[in-house]
């Protein structure tokens, strides 16, 4: 599990990404002011993913209007390692309907420009849902995964009662005793018994 | 209904064109809609915009609109397409290095899909066994035609898209830069960008993506689906004003004007003359080349192109399953052939034009395999699997 107990401004790795010179530092000026000291700028996209794993940041900051929040969304697709908070900034007229985002956990966490005062708030709140989301994540990825193994079983259950002619109970009192006598899991037995009767066909 | 404004984001692409012409020609004010576009930098801002409501309607990727409706890799808002806002558009350039190198295997211009592949396929092969890094292909998000397009014909060649090359996502106005760095070796995305860089020297078009599917789907106007339930009124006008800036785009004689409406910042801000090129079916595959006359490369009215075919919904779906992004489920289907809405768009148009009847057709790709969209496991079945 990872950390979430809230860092200090003075503790927290904060990583801007942004090629543009002028709106990164106008963020690490922000961010600098607002306490936090340990800010990094990334002003390269190549080799991004490398970089966040080798910077371990506890939270990314992008502004808005950087189109490569595309580029970060999808590297968080293809890979958990690198998923981070993202925390977002803007200077828009329409800032106030942006808060909408915000309470409809979009997972964009945006503020009126980078107002000292706002900045703590955000960024704790970008980590904050990160975490609650990610936890209800891997809840909904173990509940797949407890389906997936319950459909796996009740396939080599039936193969095993077609093919050695079995009552279903026979056949999962046999699954769980390869299982018990091998130490693995019953659903990988079954995954084997699925697979070797695959190559049989 | 003009005392409201109906907001729309877009990127700046060309085939945003039916929004700009739907303004600035007076199609919207006709069908008494206060049209405002807003232009957005990053696909992901112009999903969250419209999930919350800051945008009543979006330039879309078609299977963005999917996937939000699935709720596939973030929040789950049902999304309604009523319109497809043209088909094609889109291109695969390769950096020059790898032209030669494709070259070299017996490529040539406009040599079609097949040869194209094979001659990419050698090459790739040739990296492998000299233990060089495989190459770097981008697209521009993992929900759309170009991921799709790309990967489609990779497989098709014999390439595994995971495992053969890598795909990265570049936003479109990086690309060229990217390109000219050797950060990437290709990429797939629409006009104007393969066309600036072949401009600028750094790329070369290798196949208009119209090669490896005739009049292809590609982006859709996407509403939340409970906007087009509270507005019907404002989703009909909105359907019939792009329309008819979309039959306006089409024409010929007004390829010129729209080129240089395009070219302003506030739209896609790229040179008049580039943009020109896809609009006017005549794109420059390489710097120095003649021009060449692509018919039906991009078709902003003409061949139902404004039609929302569900069936071009459920070959995205079809292509997210093959590709990993979401396990097959019967009940998927039904939701996504609820995304695209041909009966709002028969709704809206029924009585003025020839409207398609049907809301599937049969398509066929390069590769000869047909997609049928009522049997989407037999579809993915029949194509190459790859790792």
């Amino acid at each position: 599990m990872p950390d979430v107990r809230p860092k200090t401004e003075a503790s927290l790795r904060v990583l801007i990404v942004d090629q543009n010179v002028m709106r990164a530092s106008i963020l690490e000026e922000g961010l600098r002011e607002a306490g936090y000291h340990n800010v990094t700028v990334l002003r390269e996209m190549h080799n991004l993913m490398r970089r966040i794993v080798d910077i371990d940041p506890d939270v990314i900051v992008i502004d808005l209007e950087n189109p490569n929040r595309d580029v970060l969304e999808q590297m968080f697709q293809v890979s958990r390692v690198v998923r981070r908070p993202i925390a977002m900034f803007v200077d828009r007229s329409d800032t106030d309907m942006i808060v909408a985002a915000v309470d409809a956990g979009v997972g964009s966490y945006v503020v009126d420009g980078l107002k000292k005062e706002r900045v703590k708030a955000v960024l704790d709140m970008a980590i904050s849902r990160f975490h609650a989301f990610n936890k209800l994540r891997e809840e909904l990825d173990s509940a797949r995964q407890a389906l997936d193994e319950r459909k796996i079983v009740e396939r080599a259950k039936g193969i095993l009662m077609k093919q050695r002619g079995m009552s279903e109970e026979a056949a999962y009192a046999l699954l769980r005793k390869a299982a018990m006598n091998e130490n693995r899991r019953i659903s990988e037995v079954a995954q084997s018994v699925v697979t070797a009767s695959s190559l049989f066909k | 209904m003009s005392d409201v404004t109906t907001v729309v984001g877009f990127i700046p692409l060309m085939d945003c064109a039916p929004l700009a012409v739907a303004v600035e020609k007076g199609f919207a004010a006709g069908e008494g809609l206060d049209l405002r576009l807003v232009r957005e930098t990053s696909w992901a801002n112009i999903r969250d915009r419209v999930v919350v409501g800051h945008f009543d309607a979006a330039h879309m990727l078609g299977p963005m609109a999917i996937a939000s409706t699935l709720g596939i890799g973030h929040l789950k808002v049902p999304m309604a397409a009523p319109l497809s806002l043209g088909l094609g558009g889109n291109a695969i350039t390769v950096s020059l290095r790898v032209w030669d190198l494709m070259m070299a295997e017996g490529a040539a211009l406009s040599a079609g899909p097949r040869a194209l592949g094979e001659a990419l396929r050698k090459v790739v092969r040739a990296r492998e066994r000299a233990n060089k890094p495989p190459f770097t292909f981008a697209m521009v998000y993992p929900f759309s035609a170009h991921n799709y397009e790309l990967r489609y014909w990779l497989a098709a060649s014999g390439i595994d898209p995971d495992r053969d090359v890598r795909l990265v996502v570049i936003p479109p106005p990086l690309l060229v830069d990217a390109m000219r760095e050797g950060q990437i070796d290709g990429f797939c995305v629409g006009e104007p960008w393969n066309s600036v860089a072949v401009s600028v020297g750094v790329g070369c078009i290798a196949l208009p993506t119209t090669a490896i599917w005739k009049q292809s789907p590609e982006k859709v106007l996407g509403c939340r689906l409970e906007w087009t339930q509270r507005y019907p009124d404002r989703v009909q006008a909105l359907v019939r004003s792009l329309y008819k800036a979309a039959l306006w785009c089409e024409q010929p004689e007004n390829h010129s004007e729209l080129a240089r409406l395009l070219a302003e910042p506030r739209f896609v801000g790229a040179p008049a003359e580039i943009l020109l090129r896809g609009l006017s079916n005549r794109l420059c595959l390489q710097r120095g080349e003649e021009v060449e006359r692509l018919d039906g490369f991009y078709l902003p009215a003409s061949h139902a192109a404004t039609f929302p075919w569900v069936s071009h919904a459920l070959w995205f779906y079809s292509q997210m399953v093959r590709w990993g992004q979401v396990a097959f489920d019967p009940e998927h289907v039904a939701q996504v052939r609820a995304t695209y809405r041909p009966d709002l768009y028969r709704l809206a148009l029924d009585k003025t034009t020839n409207v398609p009847s049907a809301d599937t057709k049969l398509d066929e790709l390069f590769d000869g395999v047909r997609f049928d969209s009522d049997d989407l496991p037999g579809y993915l079945a029949a194509l190459p699997s790859c790792s």
